[in-house]
């Protein structure tokens, strides 16, 4: 096997319990043949962006249900930039009304997917979009 | 998922791991995994540095408990002070080659201690082998400056008993109510345990599982100067950890002073020049004269009973007369 | 015996000239249980009447737990709302109770779910969002400020705080005069579902477990009138689960409670009758229907046959139903008020006690006043224009729901059957069971979906090309400010020492394994805060870890 392997970390951060959909996220990229690391439930961002750096995943996979997107995932962006580790993508997915959703990506996010989203739909985006970044390489951190 | 492709740039990398930069460990973690030639020149960077951490190797059947067990050996360990790295092992779909890694779940709330890192892996894909790859992550892990790694693997593979089996102190962890007792558990994984633990001891069955396990213990002769310990834990109530932690620096202590960590790492470095000798042997003489019409032709006689496979092998590899 | 082969022979030969030429479909329910082409006497031969069926309001109550059911008083017709400040919500709840509501159903957000303050880092962003804060018990009498606790009946949906808020709840009705034996009310209090489904969790589940009993045996002692825990399947369901898991593992944990109990020394009459069950109500009708009748008569079977209840009382599976929110579709949305029709149609023809429909864009948001009302009205429209009233369980008889609702009782008994050679509910959660079992199923029915072997309208057939549009639900970044600075406030004026001498008792109880609840009452007139109340207790009972698997 000599093709690399995609690393995904599927997150839930904040105090929503609902894991039906990372889960089903989770299995459907493992069985397309990637790696996914899962974080559990209730993760503040600096433990995702942590678990992101430490497993050195292509990109995270953010799943929130509880109305704070708006403050989860700028944060860890911000995280990320200030961990050196900007190349890791940011995607994720919960009930994001359109502004924000916009907002969102301008300020980094680079997708996210709303409910009644085809987990098909959502492999194929990171096959096409992780991947394509992991075959281009890149540079070693200073 | 980085493939350094100069030198330079895996030296740059060595350099930020070794002070303490937790990206560049995690992409030289990746690229140790993903194999290839940077793995070489990670390797003779970060060697220099490597031979001050203790492994413990932590392993057993499927619900045994095992990140339960490694979490909250991390929580003793670090209240003793050490600084904790865990390289947690899953299997990979035999279907897909996917894997979902949860272990870190368990271990969770040691995510944001600086002095902890966890790193997963699937046990499969690995250019060389898992063995191969853990052996040198935890390498990359032990250059970095921790001074204990804890290998988690799921013990159903012969790869998974490897990783477990180069460890200084190998944990095995057995679960009660297992039906026929210790016999369940796979061949091979009670060979290697210096130290037993019977998790969710406050089961049922768990005095029965601690009662069988020494009767496979008295009947095993080979290592007489120390008999691994049956060390009872309830990992999610945090009871009996204290008590590993005890058993494993003991353990560590007769390695020291009985000599045999210096026999046991000679031994495996000894095996470690060897494997990277056999894999360069493969790969730049056994290849290439494996890859030619000419071998394709003699194998077509063998085959057909022309001629034999000692004669074939000889023209790839003549007897020297230096050998023998 | 004649008659039977008869009957059969007559089946036979039907059958062989009417084969059953299927279209191109899945006749299977929406959880994928088998269904015949035809049910008739045959499928239900077995059955006694009398020992089966029965009649309603009699053991063992598959029509109905009340002889009469409708016809002496419908379902209530409970809406459950809740967001903001408690300011807010209290000014709803006037208003409410103005256009005659008795009833009144709190939500809280979700740091105060998960035993959080306001002003906790974790807090950040979901202060208010999703229901009303409450940090202390002086939000709590904020909350109810002017509601005259001895006339309302409130349902409390919490579960990891639970007892904290019950205590919070005894104490504004100690201000307000009431004592704490003329509360009426229910707590969600369903601690063992939150593991499995909900995940709003603090302590590891045996010490939840310990909480939900202490609360069972203090109702038990001083709020005779008050429901201490709603034995939830909804949220199972919701999770992923099929119907017939819902009903086992629901049933599995309230058992697990009434184990709890008996082992706490209560005796069964004086907490069973307090029991409730809330459960989903899902699109697949029949399915539904067979479920709460099986349940019924389960429940029933066990509290009396297995546990020796004298009081038929406690044989009762009263419930309150929702229907199923994840049964609504963001595409579409006015689609859903016809799919909770029909959900709510079946909680009614299952014998529900009370009922909360689904507003159509309930997905998405909070909802809009007319989406609340078509809601209502739909309860409305059921129990006035159609006639399903008229009659007790007039699908009783019916060859399919009986059969369904035998296949639904066996099914559960079988389920019980494993858990219990697992070690029972606790065991099978950290052993990961249920969570596995609830995943498995909600990754087959995503699969069935997206290979169109199922069909959500709208969603995967049916569908056009209108844009979802999910509603901007602003909350004003000021309801958390200004949360954080009332509580900062109370933490800065109150007494502090009380504080500290009240945890500390609360602290040494748990640690004695004592009923918690008399010094988590002396905490909350302290105007400790929700956060210092569960920490004091994590400190003794531990915090709970997830399972390491997907």
């Amino acid at each position: 096997m000599s093709e690399p392997r995609l690393r995904i970390l599927m997150a839930k951060a904040g105090l929503d319990g609902h894991d039906r959909g990372v889960k089903v996220v989770a299995r459907a990229l493992r069985d397309a043949g990637m790696e996914v690391i899962y974080t559990g439930l209730h993760q503040t961002p600096e433990q995702v962006v942590r678990a992101a750096v430490d497993e050195d995943v292509d990109a995270i996979g953010l799943s929130i249900l509880s109305g704070a997107h708006m403050t989860i995932f700028p944060r860890i962006l911000e995280l990320l930039r200030e961990q050196e580790a900007e190349d890791i993508i940011l995607f994720g997915g919960g009930t994001i009304p359109e502004d924000d959703l916009q907002e969102l990506k301008r300020m980094g996010v680079a997708e996210l997917f709303t409910p009644g989203a085809y987990t098909q739909e959502i492999v194929e985006w990171v096959r096409e979009n992780v991947g394509e970044k992991a075959a281009g390489g890149s540079a070693a951190p200073s | 998922m980085v493939t350094e492709t100069t030198e330079e740039a895996a030296a740059r990398l060595v350099e930020s791991l070794l002070k303490g930069n937790r990206r560049a460990a995690g992409r030289v973690i990746s690229a140790i995994e993903d194999g290839g030639d940077a793995v070489e020149m990670l390797m003779r960077a970060l060697y220099p540095h490597t031979g001050r951490a203790s492994i413990v190797g932590i392993t057993g059947p499927p619900g045994a408990g095992k990140s339960t067990v490694v979490d909250e050996l991390i929580r003793v360990m670090r209240a003793d002070g050490r600084a904790v790295a865990v390289l947690a092992v899953d299997p990979n779909s035999p279907f897909s080659g996917g894997a979902v890694l949860g272990d870190r779940v368990r271990m969770m709330r040691h995510a944001t201690d600086p002095e902890v890192f966890i790193r997963s892996m699937g046990a499969r894909g690995h250019l060389g082998g898992l063995a191969l790859a853990s052996h040198n992550a935890l390498l990359a892990l032990d250059a970095m400056g921790f001074s204990d790694l804890l290998a988690e693997t799921v013990g159903v593979g012969q790869s998974e008993l490897e990783v477990a089996g180069t460890a200084d102190t190998t944990v095995v962890v057995v679960p009660p109510g297992l039906g026929d007792g210790v016999q369940a558990i796979k061949a091979g994984i009670m060979e290697i345990a210096d130290i037993f633990v019977v998790n969710k001891a406050d089961h049922p069955q768990a005095d029965r599982v601690v009662a069988d396990i020494r009767d496979v213990l008295r009947m095993d002769l080979k290592r007489p100067e120390w008999t691994p310990p049956i060390v009872k834990t309830v990992a999610t109530a945090g009871e009996g950890l204290e008590d590993l932690w005890i058993r494993i620096r003991q353990h560590r202590r007769y390695l020291e002073e009985s000599g045999e960590l210096e026999r046991r790492r000679r031994a495996r470095l000894e095996q470690e020049i060897v494997e990277i000798a056999e894999r360069r042997l493969r790969e730049q003489v056994l290849r290439p004269r494996t890859a030619t019409p000419e071998f394709r032709a003699m194998l077509t006689d063998v085959v057909e009973r022309r001629m034999n496979p000692y004669e074939a092998a000889e023209q790839i590899v003549p007897k020297t007369a230096a050998a023998g | 015996m004649l008659k039977d082969r008869t009957l059969e022979d007559d089946y036979r030969s039907w059958r062989e000239s009417h084969p059953p030429h299927n279209r191109d479909w899945d006749f299977t329910t929406l959880s994928g249980e088998e269904i015949a082409p035809l049910y008739s006497p045959l499928d239900i031969a077995d059955e006694s009447y009398t020992r089966d069926v029965g009649f309603p309001g009699q053991f063992p109550y598959t029509r109905g737990i009340y002889a009469n059911m409708y016809r002496g008083r419908l379902w209530t017709m409970r809406q459950f709302a809740g967001f903001g400040t408690a300011r807010d919500t209290n000014r709803r709840f006037h208003y409410l109770l103005s256009q005659g509501m008795t009833g009144l159903s709190v939500a809280f957000d979700n740091p105060t779910l998960m035993g959080v303050d306001s002003d906790d880092l974790r807090a950040l962003g979901e202060v208010g969002r999703t229901g009303v804060a409450i940090d202390s018990l002086a939000d709590m009498e904020v909350l109810f400020e002017g509601i005259p606790l001895d006339r309302v009946s409130t349902s409390m949906t919490i579960n990891a705080p639970a007892a904290i808020v019950l205590a919070m709840y005894v104490a504004v009705g100690e201000k307000q005069g009431v004592p704490a034996g003329q509360l009426t009310g229910t707590l969600q209090n369903d601690i063992l579902k939150e593991y499995i489904a909900q995940k709003e969790w603090i302590y590891p589940p045996r010490q939840g477990v310990k909480l939900v009993v202490d609360t069972i045996e203090y109702t038990a002692q001083h709020m005779p009138k008050y429901h201490p825990v709603s034995i939830s399947g909804y949220h199972i369901r919701e999770a992923g689960s099929t119907a017939l898991q819902e009903l086992a593992f629901t049933m599995a944990d309230g058992l697990t409670y009434v184990d709890a109990s008996l082992e706490r020394g209560l005796d069964i009459d004086s907490f069973a009758p307090r029991l409730s069950y809330f459960w989903n109500s899902h699109i697949d009708f029949f399915e539904e229907i067979a479920k709460f009748r099986a349940a019924r008569r389960l429940w029933a079977r066990l509290l009396k046959e297995k546990y020796g209840a004298k009081n038929p009382r406690s044989w009762l599976m009263r419930f309150h139903t929702q229907t199923a929110g994840v049964s609504l579709t963001a595409q579409q949305p006015e689609n859903n008020i016809v799919r909770t029709a029909l959900e709510a149609l079946a909680a009614v023809l299952g014998g529900t006690q009370s009922l909360h429909t689904n507003s159509m864009d309930e997905v998405l948001a909070l909802p809009t006043e007319k989406a609340v009302e078509i809601a209502l009205r739909t309860q409305q429209i059921i129990a006035y224009e159609t006639g399903v009233v008229n009659t007790v369980d007039p699908l009783g008889g019916a060859y399919f729901v009986e059969a369904m609702t035998n296949r639904m009782e066996e099914g559960a008994l079988e389920y019980f059957r494993r858990i219990e050679e697992l070690g029972g509910v606790l065991v099978g959660i950290e052993a990961g069971f249920f969570q596995r079992e609830i995943a498995d199923a909600a990754f087959r029915y995503q699969r069935e979906l997206e290979e169109r072997r199922k069909v959500m309208v709208g969603v995967n057939d049916f569908v056009n090309d209108q844009p979802i549009d999910i509603p901007i639900l602003k909350i004003d970044p000021e309801v958390e400010r200004e949360q954080i600075r009332r509580l900062q406030e109370l933490k800065r004026t109150r007494d502090n020492d009380r504080v500290d001498r009240t945890l500390a008792a609360v602290r040494d109880a748990a640690a004695r394994d004592e009923n918690v609840m008399p010094y988590l009452l002396e905490s909350v007139r302290a105007y400790a805060t929700i956060q210092e109340m569960s920490d004091a207790m994590k400190a003794v009972l531990g915090s709970y870890r997830e399972p390491a698997f997907v």
